[in-house]
């Protein structure tokens, strides 16, 4: 396994976009296809953004690493948090028929990776989500036949 | 950022634009809500949207629901591409009444 990167960024809502930028130009200098690429950009930004709003509650000086590793034929993303643990049991989709605003991250970030792991870290205190994506494999991006 | 609007003898068109993410998404939910509180029927033009995330899917729920308790009309117009990948993976894209055009929606 091959480390890419590793970016650092603050818990604002403004840094979102540029980490949007950054994760397409590594994607696409890893050959990664446009389908999967808006896979994992959408990921990675959704994951990002529940960290703001639910590990730093808004707080606007949390600090969010991002690490991008490459491992064979897929991107393996980490996302740590520096905040307090949150309770994994609480982190899932919700009921997409009850109709309402928010809580949508957790399912797109499911629907768009190949897998996606909550962890818990103890030192530093914090938390991890590990996401993987096959680079080149765009059937398993078909946004409309996940379940 | 203030966003065009269109007003029309029956609707009023807010014409969203760029990528409404965390950052931009609370003020487009902004205007988007002003449109409602207006009790003006609204149709949303997506169309010139780069790109939606979760937040911004909220703001427009938020519209849907702010109109449908008002008796409002509330429709999304020309939604892009990279906005339809979002609604559709919400499962929203069955929720909201999607117009390609105004012609469409005029009809």
């Amino acid at each position: 396994m091959t480390k890419l990167e590793r970016i650092h960024l603050l818990s604002r809502a403004d840094r979102l976009r540029p980490l949007r930028k950054f994760v397409r130009e590594l994607a696409v200098q890893q050959g990664c296809c446009k389908e999967n690429l808006d896979c994992m950009v959408m990921a990675i930004n959704e994951a990002c953004m529940n960290v703001m709003q639910h590990a730093y509650h808004g707080r606007d000086d949390g600090e969010i690493v991002v690490e991008f590793w490459k491992d064979a034929d897929e991107l393996l993303i980490r996302i740590y948090d520096f905040a307090d643990r949150v309770d994994l049991a609480a982190i899932k989709s919700r009921d997409l028929a009850d109709v309402r605003p928010g809580g949508l991250g957790v399912h797109i970030i499911h629907q768009v990776m190949d897998s996606v792991e909550y962890k818990n870290c103890d030192e530093p205190v914090g938390n991890l989500l590990e996401m993987r994506k096959k680079l080149n494999q765009p059937v398993k991006c078909n946004l409309t036949d996940k379940p | 950022m203030k966003y065009p609007v269109t007003q029309h003898e029956k609707y009023t068109v807010l014409q969203l634009s760029g990528e409404i993410d965390l950052n931009e998404s609370p003020n487009a939910r902004k205007q988007i809500l002003e449109q409602i509180k207006r009790n003006n029927n609204l149709l949303v033009d997506l169309s010139a949207v780069d790109y939606i995330d979760s937040s911004g899917v909220a703001s427009l729920v938020e519209g849907f629901q702010a109109a449908r308790g008002k008796q409002l009309v509330f429709a999304l117009l020309g939604v892009s591409p990279s906005a339809m990948q979002v609604l559709k993976l919400a499962r929203l894209d069955t929720v909201f009444t999607i117009y390609q055009s105004l012609p469409e929606f005029d009809a």
